[in-house]
C-alpha cells in the first residue's frame, strides 16, 4: 500500500524492514510483499535496499532487481512531495487524458516518471484505478481529482505549491 | 457457528433486518444506504456518511446508515438510498445530507436531489423508475448497493453463507456436477467452463491443493471485480470456500491489485469477521472441511491476469506465463493442483448453490448462461457498472441502459474485452452479447470492459492505445509478442504521425497473423486483435491517414491544421494573447493568420476564441 511518502536510509528504516521479514514464518515466496513493505517504508526502492533485501532473502541481487524491474507499481526512484498519477486507462484516454499528462509534464517542465529537482512533485500515469465515471482521474497522493477538475492542471499544481509553503 | 443449525439461527436474527430493508416486510424502520465504492467515495461520500449520521442524531431520529458497495450508476454518484422506501437520490454532495435528512424527519422526500429522467424530464422517486436499471438483472450484483459491505451480519441475514452449509451436505462430486449443469463459464476473459475447471482440479490427487481468486483485474477502464470485492466480499469468500471442499483445497489465495485499496481493506475485514465466526478456519460448521484464505498482493502487471503468470507472481517471482500443458489444475502454485477463478464468477457460485443449475441455466443465451457485469465507461450518458443476461443486444446496454453518446453524437464503436478484444459497430449493435457472438464478430468478452466511443475518435489511434498498453505490458518471455507488438506500435506510429504507406496495411495484418499464432500467452495472442478489428471495420480510416494524411476525427495532431476563418475572425486578438509560441499575427481588428511551422497544436486559439473563427482541419 502507498503510505506516507519517506526518502531516507537511515537505519530505522532497515530497522523496521528486518523486523518484518523476521516476521514471517518463511520467506519463500515472500519477496513481492517484501518489496511492498519496503517501498512503504523507504518511498522508492534503491540498490542499497535491494541489495539489503536479497541478502536476508538469500537470493541473488539479481532476481530482486529482476522483479523490482518488472512490476510498475515498484520505483528505482524516490517520489516527489506530491505525486501526481494520471490515470491513462481506456476511459480516461477517451475523455483527453493524455492532454492531461501533457499538460502536466509542461507546466512541471519534467516527463512523466520524473521527479521535480525540488522533491516537490513528481509525475506517473497509471492503468485505470477504476473510478471511470469520474474520467480522466488525477491521483495526487490520495486526492483524487475527477472530471473538469482534472484538467485544471495550473491550479492543481498552485494549490499544492499553497499547501506546501503554509507547511 | 459450530453447525449449520447455528448459522441458521443466526439468519432468522438477521433476516427481517433486511426483509425490511428490501420492502418484503414492513417493521416501520428506516435505513439509509450510502455508496461507499471507490468511485462515490471520490466524490466524498465517506463525509456524506458522517453528515448523515450527525445530522440523524441532532435530529433525534433512530435510522441506520449503511455504506455499501456500489450501485453501478457511477456515473451520477454520489448516491444515496433510503430503504425500504427506495428513494434514490443522485449527485448528493456533502451539505445535502441535512436536507435529506431534515426531509427525513419529516416523512418528505427531497425533490432536489431525485434523478431526472432525461427523456420524459420527470423525476423519478424510485430506483425502478430510473432507465438505467430497467434492464438489469443484478445475481453477481445482487449484495452490491444492498448490504452493508463491511457487517457479515448483513450478508448473513441476505442468506449468507447458507449456500457453504448446504454444498458441506452434499458430496464434491455433486457440487462440480451442479457447477458444470449450471453452465456458467469464466467470467475473466477465457470464457472456459468453470465447472470442468473443478472436476480437472477435483480429480488430481495431491496432499495439498489451492484454490485462487483472480482479483487482478488489469484490463484498464474495467472496475467489476473491484466493485464486487467493496460491495460484497463475503460471496467471494463463500464461493472459495465451497471451491475448497469441491476440489479438496485447504488453502485460498486471494491475488489483488495493489492499486485497490478499498477493495482490499474490505477483504480483510471480511476474512476476519469469516474467521470469528468460523466460516474459515478448522471443521467449518461442524463438517471435515478445513479452509482458510490468504492475500497476496500484485504490483501492477497486466499478465498477471493470466493464470501461469499469476501463480509465478504469488511465488514472488517475475510475473512470466508458462506454457500449458501442464495447467494449473495439475500443477499450479508451489507445483500443485491449483484451481484459478475471476472474482465474478465466484460472485455466482453461491447462488448456483442455492438455486440450483437449472435456475442459473435459464438465465442467458443455451450456450452462456447466466448474466455477464460491464463495466461502461468512455462517451457514454449512464457511466457505470451494468449487468445484464447474456444474451442482451448491444443496443440495450448502449442505449437503454447506457442512455446513449454524450453531447447527442453519432455512436462510432464499441470496444469490448479491452487490450484483448476488438471494436464493434454500429452494424453490431443487435448482436445478442455473450462468449460466442462476440468472438464471432472478432472481439471478445473479455472481463467486461465496454468503452464507448464516438465520432471524435480516431480508430487508428485507439488502435495504438491498446498497442502502446500491451507493448508495455508484454513481460519479453517470448519473442513475438516481445518484439512483435514493439513492431507493431512503430508501424502504427508512422501511419499517425504522417508517414504511412500502403504497404504498411498489409504490414500490420502479416505480422498481426504471426503474433496471435505464435506467442506464448493468452497476452500476446490477442494483442493483434485491436489492429485487426479496426482495420476490418475502419479501413478507410487507416487509408485516409496514410494516402490524405488526413485524420477525419481530428486526434491525430500531425495529421491536423490550426486555421482561421477569414469570413468570422473580427480582429479581436485573443488567439493571439494565448498562443504559448506566439505564431498567430495579425492587427487590431484585422484578421489574423497562424503561422504553421511554429504551431505546437495546442488548441489554446481555438477554446478562447469567441467567434469560432478557429477550425481544425
Amino acid at each position: 500500500m502507498p503510505n506516507k511518502i519517506k526518502v531516507n536510509l537511515n537505519s530505522s528504516h532497515f530497522q523496521e524492514l528486518d523486523s518484518f521479514i523476521d516476521g514471517l514464518e518463511t520467506t519463500e515466496g515472500e519477496l513481492i510483499s517484501i518489496l511492498h513493505k519496503a517501498q512503504s517504508i523507504f518511498g522508492y526502492l534503491p540498490k542499497e535496499v535491494q541489495i539489503h533485501i536479497a541478502k536476508r532473502v538469500n537470493v541473488p541481487v539479481s532476481r530482486v532487481y529482476g522483479v523490482v524491474s518488472f512490476y510498475s507499481y515498484f520505483t528505482m526512484k524516490p517520489k516527489g512531495k506530491y505525486h501526481i498519477s494520471v490515470c491513462t486507462g481506456t476511459a480516461c484516454f477517451v475523455r483527453g487524458a493524455d492532454a492531461v499528462l501533457r499538460d502536466f509534464e509542461e507546466e512541471l517542465e519534467i516527463k512523466s516518471g520524473e521527479t521535480t529537482k525540488d522533491g516537490l512533485f513528481s509525475l506517473d500515469s497509471l492503468r485505470c484505478v477504476g473510478a471511470c465515471a469520474l474520467a480522466p482521474v488525477v491521483l495526487i497522493n490520495e486526492d483524487v481529482y475527477g472530471k473538469e477538475d482534472a484538467k485544471k492542471v495550473k491550479e492543481i499544481i498552485q494549490k499544492y505549491m499553497k499547501i506546501n509553503s503554509e507547511g | 457457528m459450530v453447525n449449520r443449525q447455528q448459522l441458521l439461527e443466526k439468519y432468522e436474527a438477521e433476516k427481517n433486518r433486511i426483509l425490511n430493508r428490501s420492502g418484503d416486510i414492513a417493521l416501520g424502520k428506516k435505513e439509509i444506504l450510502v455508496c461507499a465504492g471507490t468511485g462515490c467515495m471520490s466524490s466524498k461520500s465517506l463525509k456524506i456518511i458522517e453528515n448523515l449520521e450527525k445530522a440523524i442524531k441532532d435530529n433525534g431520529l433512530d435510522i441506520d446508515v449503511h455504506g455499501t458497495g456500489c450501485f453501478g450508476f457511477c456515473g451520477k454518484g454520489p448516491i444515496v438510498k433510503i430503504m425500504p422506501d427506495d428513494t434514490f437520490y443522485s449527485e448528493v454532495s456533502v451539505d445535502d445530507a441535512e436536507k435529506i435528512v431534515s426531509h427525513l424527519a419529516k416523512n418528505e422526500i427531497y425533490e432536489e436531489k431525485l434523478f431526472i429522467n432525461p427523456d420524459t424530464k420527470v423525476r423519478a422517486t424510485t430506483t425502478n423508475e430510473i432507465p438505467f436499471y430497467n434492464k438489469q438483472v443484478r445475481l453477481a450484483l445482487k449484495n452490491c448497493g444492498f448490504v452493508n459491505a463491511e457487517s457479515i451480519d448483513d450478508y448473513i441475514g441476505a442468506k449468507g453463507y447458507q449456500a457453504l452449509a448446504l454444498a458441506l451436505e452434499k458430496s464434491p462430486q455433486e457440487i462440480i456436477d451442479i457447477i458444470k449443469e449450471s453452465g456458467i463459464r469464466g467470467r475473466g476473459g477465457g470464457g472456459f467452463s468453470t465447472g470442468l475447471k473443478w472436476e480437472f482440479a477435483f480429480k488430481n490427487k495431491a496432499d495439498q491443493k489451492y484454490v485462487v481468486c483472480n482479483a487482478d483485474e488489469g484490463d484498464p477502464g474495467a472496475f467489476m471485480d473491484r466493485s464486487i470485492l467493496e460491495g460484497d466480499p463475503h460471496s467471494v469468500i463463500e464461493a472459495m470456500a465451497i471451491c475448497g471442499y469441491a476440489i479438496g483445497a485447504s488453502e485460498g489465495y486471494v491475488y489483488i491489485r495493489a492499486e485497490y485499496p478499498v477493495a482490499y481493506d474490505r477483504l480483510v475485514k471480511a476474512i476476519k469477521a469469516a474467521r470469528e465466526e468460523g466460516l474459515l478456519g478448522k471443521n467449518i460448521l461442524g463438517s471435515s472441511l478445513d479452509f482458510d484464505i490468504l492475500i497476496k498482493f500484485g504490483a501492477g502487471a497486466f499478465v498477471c491476469g493470466e493464470e501461469t503468470a499469476l501463480i509465478s507472481s504469488m511465488e514472488g517471482k517475475r510475473g512470466e506465463p508458462t506454457s500449458k500443458p501442464p495447467f494449473p489444475a495439475e500443477k499450479g502454485f508451489w507445483k500443485k493442483p491449483t484451481n484459478v477463478n475471476n472474482v465474478e464468477t465466484l460472485a455466482n457460485i453461491p447462488q448456483i448453490i442455492l438455486n440450483g443449475a437449472d435456475w442459473f441455466s435459464k438465465i442467458g443465451t443455451e450456450k452462456s448462461s447466466g448474466t455477464k457485469v460491464f463495466a461502461l465507461a468512455g462517451k457514454i450518458n449512464n457511466v457505470g457498472l451494468v449487468e445484464v443476461p447474456m444474451g442482451t443486444t448491444l443496443r440495450e446496454v448502449i442505449y437503454d441502459i447506457g442512455g446513449g453518446i454524450v453531447d447527442g453524437k453519432k455512436f462510432k464503436a464499441v470496444q469490448t474485452g479491452g487490450p484483448s478484444g476488438g471494436c464493434l459497430t454500429e452494424e453490431d449493435l443487435d448482436t445478442p452479447i455473450d462468449f460466442d457472438s462476440l468472438i464471432q464478430k472478432g472481439s471478445m468478452m473479455g472481463s467486461g470492459g465496454m468503452i464507448v466511443m464516438d465520432e471524435d475518435d480516431c480508430m487508428v489511434s485507439v488502435a495504438k492505445f491498446f498497442l502502446e498498453f500491451t507493448e508495455e505490458e508484454s513481460c519479453g518471455k517470448c519473442t513475438p509478442c516481445r518484439i512483435g507488438t514493439k513492431r507493431l506500435l512503430e508501424v502504427l506510429v508512422e501511419i499517425t504521425e504522417g508517414r504511412g504507406n500502403m504497404k504498411h496495411i498489409e504490414e500490420l495484418r502479416r505480422l498481426c497473423t504471426v503474433i496471435k499464432e505464435t506467442s506464448l500467452c493468452g497476452l500476446g495472442q490477442s494483442a493483434p486483435n485491436p489492429i485487426l478489428s479496426t482495420l476490418e471495420k475502419f479501413e478507410n480510416e487507416y487509408i485516409e491517414h496514410i494516402k490524405k494524411k488526413k485524420c477525419r476525427a481530428h486526434s491525430c495532431n500531425d495529421l491536423i491544421q490550426y486555421l482561421i476563418d477569414v469570413n468570422e475572425c473580427v480582429g479581436c486578438t485573443a488567439c493571439k494573447k494565448v498562443c504559448p509560441t506566439s505564431c498567430i499575427s495579425g492587427e487590431v481588428k484585422k484578421i489574423h493568420s497562424i503561422n504553421q511551422e511554429n504551431c505546437i497544436k495546442c488548441g489554446a486559439c481555438k477554446s478562447t476564441c469567441r467567434f469560432n473563427a478557429i477550425v481544425v482541419r
